[in-house]
């Protein structure tokens, strides 16, 4: 074959002689020979000068080590070419070099000098490759120049060839453990670069290498949080999956104090740790110290740094990559605290559609988190439900994932889902369904008698596995309760006839000899039955058998005697030394003799003792010790190189660590340093700071070039993108010139008003890290609080996504933001009043500013509201509708002794909340119990069901001991009873507190006459109409008592009955009068009708007419419960 | 992390090995083979399986299994990602992902192979950077290159790989202007015997086909992003921007690509197209079965139902189907067992029904369930979700490019229960 011919046609050439061939197991031998010759004509085209010779050849030799055979007697040949000038040629060569340098290390060596020339190339690709291909060479010779090689890579201008010295790391680490130290230096240093390019391959190689020294990661943490969204997916894996082990070690755990947790603490904290930032961190400080100060008394305070890592990680849920999204899962499962662990839920069930290994993986997964914490999804049952294409696998982790849900309200429908598995044609599936059944009969106790017979039902059943398992998983049930169910224990005893499969037999006559009592007449002749046909059981029957014949003799020696005797001698020789142990066991036991010695009078104890119910539990319980998403879960086993995750520290190791101090070398000139940043970062939220001096030419030029074009593009479209950049910038600047920090404020002030202006498309991430500045600022100038709460106010607003509202609160946003010019005046002048400090109850005059934006936009609908008082106080005839202060029931907010002094009662104050007609006026009462002043106390980080909205009550500077103090926040429910949960702040502490509406609140009176009632309800009619018999308790049958204690309940308004009829002369009072009365929803206006007709002897009956049913069927109770207690 | 990758075809060949660390003898493939056996189908084999030293995971793509060894603790999800990733780039490169496209472009893949991954730790996988570096094969290229010595593999660092947008290559140049985007969306549900929804979901997926020259900046804003509320992003989307606006704002990557994925939970009310009368009986006697099938629009929203198609998985015992259609016609692979019943457009005038017997084996006891209906179906112009896009913007750029918006809702699993 010529070498001409053999590459012009390499394709099928290559096609033509492999196929037959790769098949082979390369041991069968005999297959080089052909390739013998064929290996000539390669290395004479690798000799030859031309490059397309070379490149064919090269090509073959890659297509043959791809396939498998051995091409390593070719290496004198090719190790020549590693200097070709064909960069295609040298990319095979490398391939080739890799693949058999280990094999052929003193031939390798003759490469070596081109690599370190490679080192020094011009080009980063070319400098890159070389590195790579350099430490690939597993030759122990060449360690000491791969360590040199690495530790200049490390600090190469580019930062492609700083993340491949990364990835030499480990490479170097496996060929020579010796390394480590070293190499630990040079990881050091490459985990403070600041690219996104070398974090993810930085942290692999700390993974690798030095897990344990979890200590080389504080003073990069913050930089890996920030930078974590713009690493490449696979970095973001490996950062997610280090920093959940590293939170383990450093923060404490969220759930230490579940109950006030659960009352609220789902929110985010309005204090970020957006790092590098000095003034915060000696906040943090202080805050810390407290923390240590007060561990024992205080409930549990996160972390900013904590936060900061689940607040950064979770955008990243709506990864396209599964492996991240499970990272983040996984992330939040073993450090969020409870509330806030449920966001995962979704994007894990989202990963249910992808291909069937995600989906198993992902089951998995899930199964576990399920049973720690069920709640999380409940909501997406039916994801979990199973089609009959789905693999058996996957069907089976779904089944465990259904069982693991349910619950007493869900179990209905579960079973039913059940029921049409059962009767699928996969019989495997079909077993794990019964069994699946069996578990949850065992956990619910109401549907276990249903579960049982659905089971005896599929004894019946043709298919025989599917009858073995029902028996199985019978057998396990009856043994809670075996009173109850001797037929069923009579049924399975008829089945013996027919039942082959062994472990469904030893399963009945377990259950038999066990309730032997229970069927005196079957058992005898079941062990009839079996002791003929005894020799041909399987050995699990046959041990069966003979405990059946122990247990009978015991209960019933007359009748089964000769039978057990009869058993015993046949074990007695039987094949398996088991059962003949087994038998002669039990035969000096039960069977009295002379011999036999003080066990026998014990046996029947032995035997016949109450056997507990077994427990069935699911196989992926205390799975949750292993991290989730790791080979050790999965396998359910010690994976090689996994790290344990550590349980949570008992006290906090000192958060100050992760405090960075300033490198000498930032601090450059900001105005040139701002420029440069704003050019380089068009997607990134921080600094490449490190990279940018020192980034070589090419390199530069090209982000420089990507980043330029999309930040020209700045119209609106990527506002938000520059605001990023600046407020960035602005960060960095803070921490260069913190000596100058007289500076910096009046700056910033400055500046202020044109962000705003612009910000326009801003996001509300950023207004809060706005806020987050104005923090540190705000202990000391008090007098912002204003401007601050605005915002805050505004972002809690936005965060309800209503798309009616969003319009609303967009124009909001927009007449707040245009707003702004007067204002740094205004906050120049109060900084001055502050300085006075007299002309402190300044601030306390009624905010204006947040009050004042609203009004503007909401004066139509206050207008409306005004209007409505006015008609509603006009009104003689409804003498509940400013309802006595003095009926209105308080709650209790805050209480004394959890606030530490600070107890806050609320009440519905009933009256229109003006700023927002739709809110429902909450008035609440501050008391400070305390020995000392409280201050600054104020609402923060509200979090809502979507569609509510909160207007804040404005802060509260000063509140000194023993005082009380009022005021009034709304908030729109929405016309539901979800609790507005929110933090409640004072300047040292923060409350979760939540604001629950009795339905009644959720209204406000009307008026209506009797006629407009009528024909109000008589259009509600059908569903809308809820009505209710009662008895209606002793004390209130007259009709004041009636009226007040339905207007107690529920803000309503009474109609004036007959009041149309008052031109007629008037009738004396019916002897059953029926009281009417009318208000409407305050969110939605949906009229609420509530007749309480009274009858003879305290009867009543009580109807409500509402749009809203869940809101009638609530305040029917409610009321119910008003008029008969 | 990944050890080395070993592909598979359905007949069990190992035809192509890479091996980044130190070579592992493909003798490691036999615990692999020994689970293939013990499984069934294909699909059945456990992703995730422990041999002595090592741990071997492998995904199932186009009748090639591509199998890795791993040996050290590493995410599964990790390794199961990637290897779809290096099936995804395969069908990108070659136009499909099978064993003889495979072994026909052996150099290339492996090239490909080395430059995803660098010790087994994933190094550029995003498909135009690697098209920079590795240039897929055309007719074209290969005579030129024949000709000049040019060669397939480019000298530069792709720019991507540097800037902050790695997705997209630099300079990029197009005589016309344009900008397709496909919002799919496919029904997931279950519908039981009786025709009420036991569970529906909606899958959608936005594809993008994005030709435009330079650094274009494009914000696409929709009528009711209300709907979408659990979405993920191809990394071009700045997420920022979503959360605050419900846009979304992406400098795109240069042609195709998946721009965002979403999925309307059951929660929602989600509309079913069509709905589906259908009785299959078997009997004892006799041994034959009957069979009756009727398929109707339900909520098509106007539209016209297209490409209906039902799928039954019929029990084993059914030897053969003796049937009629009003519309299109059926076929019944005896080995499979599959019946299909190819519609096509339905008319809601007259409804396409499918009825006859099926002859049973005898002595066989009948099957005690009836087998599950798989619906195919697709109706254009229309997202069943009720979601529009309502304009697409371009900043950055000087030119007007062409835009358009395709909708297609298809059935995804789509299963009625009988």
């Amino acid at each position: 074959m010529s070498a001409s011919s053999a590459f012009n046609d390499e394709k099928g050439g290559s096609s033509s002689v492999g196929e037959p061939e790769y098949g082979h197991d390369p041991a069968s031998g005999g297959i080089f020979s052909s390739d013998y010759k064929r290996h000539d004509d390669l290395k004479e085209m690798l000799d030859s000068n031309k490059d397309s010779l070379k490149l064919e050849a090269m090509k073959r030799i890659v297509a043959m080590i791809a396939r498998g055979k051995n091409a390593s007697d070719l290496f004198p040949a090719v190790v020549k070419n590693v200097a070709c000038k064909n960069i295609e040629v040298k990319k095979l060569v490398y391939v080739y070099l890799v693949r058999y340098a280990e094999e052929q290390q003193d031939l390798a060596l003759l490469s070596i000098s081109t690599f370190q020339r490679g080192l020094k190339d011009p080009n980063q690709l070319i400098r890159a490759s070389a590195l790579r291909v350099l430490s690939s060479i597993r030759v122990t010779i060449i360690v000491p120049i791969m360590m040199l090689a690495i530790k200049e890579a490390a600090s190469d201008m580019s930062p492609y060839v700083r993340k491949t010295a990364a990835h030499a790391i480990p490479k170097l680490y496996s060929l020579d453990p010796e390394q480590k130290d070293q190499l630990i230096e040079v990881i050091e240093k490459l985990l403070a670069d600041k690219t996104t390019l070398v974090a993810g391959s930085v942290v692999m190689a700390f993974e690798e290498v030095c897990p344990e020294r979890i200590d080389l990661i504080h003073k990069n943490y913050r930089k890996l949080c920030n930078l974590l969204i713009d690493v490449e997916e696979w970095g973001q894996v490996v950062i997610i999956n280090m920093l959940t082990r590293y939170a383990r070690t450093q923060f404490l755990n969220p759930n230490i104090n579940e109950s006030l947790l659960e009352e609220g603490g789902s929110g985010d904290k309005t204090f970020y740790g957006s790092d590098e930032d000095e003034d915060e961190d000696e906040e943090e400080k202080e805050k810390k110290a407290e923390v240590a100060a007060m561990a024992k008394r205080k409930p549990y305070v996160m972390d900013p740094d904590h936060r900061l890592l689940l607040r950064n990680t979770k955008p990243l849920l709506q990864s396209r990559n599964a492996a991240v999204v499970m990272a983040v899962a996984q992330l939040y499962f073993h450090l969020a605290p409870k509330a806030e662990v449920g966001v995962i839920a979704k994007a894990l069930v989202r990963l249910l559609r992808s291909h069937s290994e995600v989906q198993y993986v992902v089951l998995q997964n899930v199964a576990t988190m399920s049973i720690k914490r069920r709640g999380m999804f409940e909501p997406y049952l039916k994801s979990f439900y199973i089609r009959s294409t789905d693999p058996t696998q996957i069907k089976v982790l779904k089944l465990e994932v259904l069982t693991n849900l349910a619950n007493e309200t869900n179990i209905s429908t579960i079973l039913r889902e059940f029921q049409t598995y059962i009767k699928s044609m996969d019989k495997d599936f079909v077993a794990a369904t019964i069994q699946a059944i069996g578990r949850c009969a065992t956990n619910i106790s109401e549907v276990r008698d249903t579960c049982l017979n659905g089971l005896v039902q599929l004894l019946s059943n043709r298919d025989e596995l599917v009858v073995a398992e029902s028996v199985v998983v019978i057998k396990k049930l009856l043994q809670m309760q075996p009173e109850k169910h001797s037929d069923i224990i009579k049924h399975m005893a008829k089945l013996t006839d027919n039942i082959q499969v062994p472990m469904a037999r030893a399963s009945i006559l377990w259950l038999i000899g066990e309730y032997c009592e229970h069927v005196p007449k079957i058992a005898p002749d079941v062990l009839r039955k079996m002791a003929k046909s005894f020799t041909n059981e399987e050995d699990i029957v046959k041990l069966q058998i003979i405990n059946l014949a122990a247990k009978l003799y015991l209960t019933n020696s007359k009748q089964t005697k000769l039978l057990t005797q009869y058993v015993l001698n046949l074990a007695k020789y039987d094949q398996n030394y088991d059962i003949r142990d087994r038998a002669r066991f039990i035969r000096q036991l039960i069977v009295p003799t002379e011999k036999s010695g003080a066990l026998s009078k014990y046996a029947k104890k032995l035997f016949l003792a109450l056997k507990p119910a077994p427990v069935l539990e699911s196989p992926f319980k205390d799975r949750d010790h292993f991290q989730l998403g790791s080979l050790s879960h999965l396998l359910n086993a010690k994976a090689g190189g996994y790290q344990e995750l550590p349980d949570w520290p008992e006290a906090a190791p000192d958060p100050s660590v992760r405090n960075v101090e300033v490198p000498e070398w930032t601090k450059c000139s900001s105005r040139e340093k701002r420029k440069e940043k704003k050019v380089e970062k068009p997607f990134y939220t921080d600094s490449e700071g490190e990279s940018g001096p020192t980034e070589s030419a090419d390199s530069e030029s090209d982000s420089a070039t990507g980043s330029e074009s999309s930040s020209g593009s700045e119209e609106s479209g990527s506002g938000s993108e520059s605001e990023e950049s600046k407020e960035a910038s602005e960060s960095e600047e803070e921490e260069e010139e913190e000596e100058e920090e007289e500076k910096k404020k009046k700056k910033k002030d400055l500046k202020k008003p044109v962000q705003e202006s612009e910000s326009e498309q801003s996001s509300e991430e950023e207004e809060r890290k706005h806020q987050r500045k104005s923090k540190p600022r705000k202990s000391e100038s008090e007098s912002e609080s204003d401007e601050d709460e605005e915002s805050e106010s505004e972002s809690s607003q936005s965060e309800s996504e209503d798309s009616e509202s969003e319009a609303e609160v967009k124009k909001k946003k927009k007449l707040a933001e245009s707003k702004p010019p007067p204002k740094p005046v205004k906050k120049e002048s109060k900084k001055e009043k502050k300085e006075m400090s007299l002309l402190d109850l300044d601030d306390f005059e009624p905010a204006p500013s947040p009050q004042v934006t609203p009004v503007n936009t909401f004066l139509s609908n206050s207008l409306v509201t005004d209007l409505e008082g006015l008609s509603l106080s006009d009104s003689v005839l409804s003498p509940a509708t400013i309802a006595p202060s003095s009926t209105l029931k308080s709650y209790e907010l805050l209480h004394r002794i959890t606030g530490e002094g600070l107890s806050v009662e609320y009440c519905f104050s009933r009256q229109p909340f003006s700023p927002d007609a739709n809110m429902v006026a909450v008035q609440m009462q501050f008391t400070n119990n305390a020995s000392s002043d409280t201050k600054n106390l104020h609402i923060e980080d509200v979090k809502l069901q979507s569609g509510m909205r909160v207007k804040e009550f404005p802060e509260i500077e000063l509140l000194p001991a023993g005082e009380t103090a009022t005021a009034v926040m709304g908030i729109d429910f929405c016309d539901s009873t979800q609790a507005a949960n929110f933090q409640l702040c004072t300047h040292t502490r923060k409350f979760f507190v939540s604001i629950q509406p009795p339905v009644g609140e959720l209204m406000r009176p009307v008026f209506l006459t009797e006629n407009e009632f009528k024909k109000e309800q008589g259009q509600l009619m059908g569903m809308n109409e809820i009505t209710e018999k009662l008895t209606l308790d002793v004390k209130c049958r007259n009709e004041h008592t009636i009226v007040q204690r339905v207007t107690t309940a529920a803000n309503l308004s009474r109609v004036p009955c007959g009041s149309d009829k008052e031109c007629s002369p008037p009738l004396p009072p019916p002897d059953h009068p029926v009281h009417r009365f009318a208000g409407r929803t305050v969110t939605s206006g949906s009229l609420v009708l509530v007749t309480v007709a009274t009858k003879e002897e305290g009867a009543a009956q009580l109807t409500v007419n509402c749009e809203k049913m869940v809101i009638g069927t609530m305040l029917v109770k409610d009321i119910l419960q008003a008029l008969t207690q | 992390m990944i050890h080395s990758l070993f592909l598979i075809n359905h007949l069990g060949d190992i035809f192509l090995e890479k091996h980044w660390k130190s070579v592992i003898s493909r003798s490691v493939c036999d615990y692999f083979f020994e689970a293939r056996e013990k499984a069934v189908d294909p699909e059945n084999v456990p992703p995730v399986l422990q041999t002595p030293h090592h741990y071997l995971i492998s995904i199932y793509r186009g009748k090639l299994f591509f199998l890795s060894v791993i040996q050290t603790e590493v995410p599964p999800l990790f390794v199961i990602e990637f290897l779809h990733r290096v099936a995804d780039t395969f069908q990108d490169y070659f136009g499909e992902c099978s064993e003889s496209v495979i072994t026909d472009n052996l150099v290339i893949v492996y090239e490909l192979l080395e430059e995803m991954l660098d010790n087994g730790f994933p190094l550029a996988t995003e498909s135009n950077v690697l098209k920079e570096m590795i240039r897929p094969p055309n007719i074209l290229r290969s005579v030129v290159n024949t000709l000049t010595g040019g060669s397939n593999v480019g000298e530069t660092l792709p720019q991507g790989q540097l800037s902050n947008i790695p997705w997209r290559r630099a300079g990029v140049k197009y005589a016309n202007n344009e900008a397709y985007f496909d919002v799919t969306e496919e029904i997931d549900a279950i519908v039981d015997k009786s025709g009420t929804t036991v569970s529906a979901e909606i899958q959608g997926v936005i594809e993008a086909c994005v030709k435009l020259s330079g650094m274009p900046d494009l914000t696409m804003s929709f009528m009711n992003p209300r709907l979408l509320d659990d979405v993920s992003f191809h990394p071009c989307v700045r997420f920022r921007r979503w959360e605050s606006e419900r846009v979304l704002s992406f400098i795109p990557p240069d042609g195709n690509f998946t721009l965002m994925t979403y999925h309307i939970s059951s929660q929602n009310l989600v509309a079913i197209p069509v709905y589906v009368k259908q009785s299959i009986n078997f009997f004892e006697a006799g041994s034959c079965g009957r069979l009756d099938i009727t398929i109707g629009p339900k909520q098509t929203m106007g539209k016209t139902v297209e490409d209906l198609k039902v799928t039954i998985h019929m029990p084993k015992a059914v030897l053969n189907a003796n049937l009629t259609a009003t519309q299109g016609n059926y076929t019944y692979d005896c080995t499979t067992k599959m019946l299909v019943w190819d519609i096509g457009k339905l008319n809601p005038q007259k409804l396409p029904n499918l009825r006859g017997s099926l002859s049973m084996q005898t002595g066989v006891p009948n099957p005690e369930e009836n087998p599950s209906l798989n619906i195919d179906l697709k109706i254009q112009q229309l997202a069943i979700s009720g979601l529009k896009v309502s304009r697409l913007d371009m900043y950055g750029e000087k030119y007007k490019p062409f835009k358009g918006v395709k909708y297609v809702t298809k059935a995804g699993k789509f299963q009625v229960r009988t």
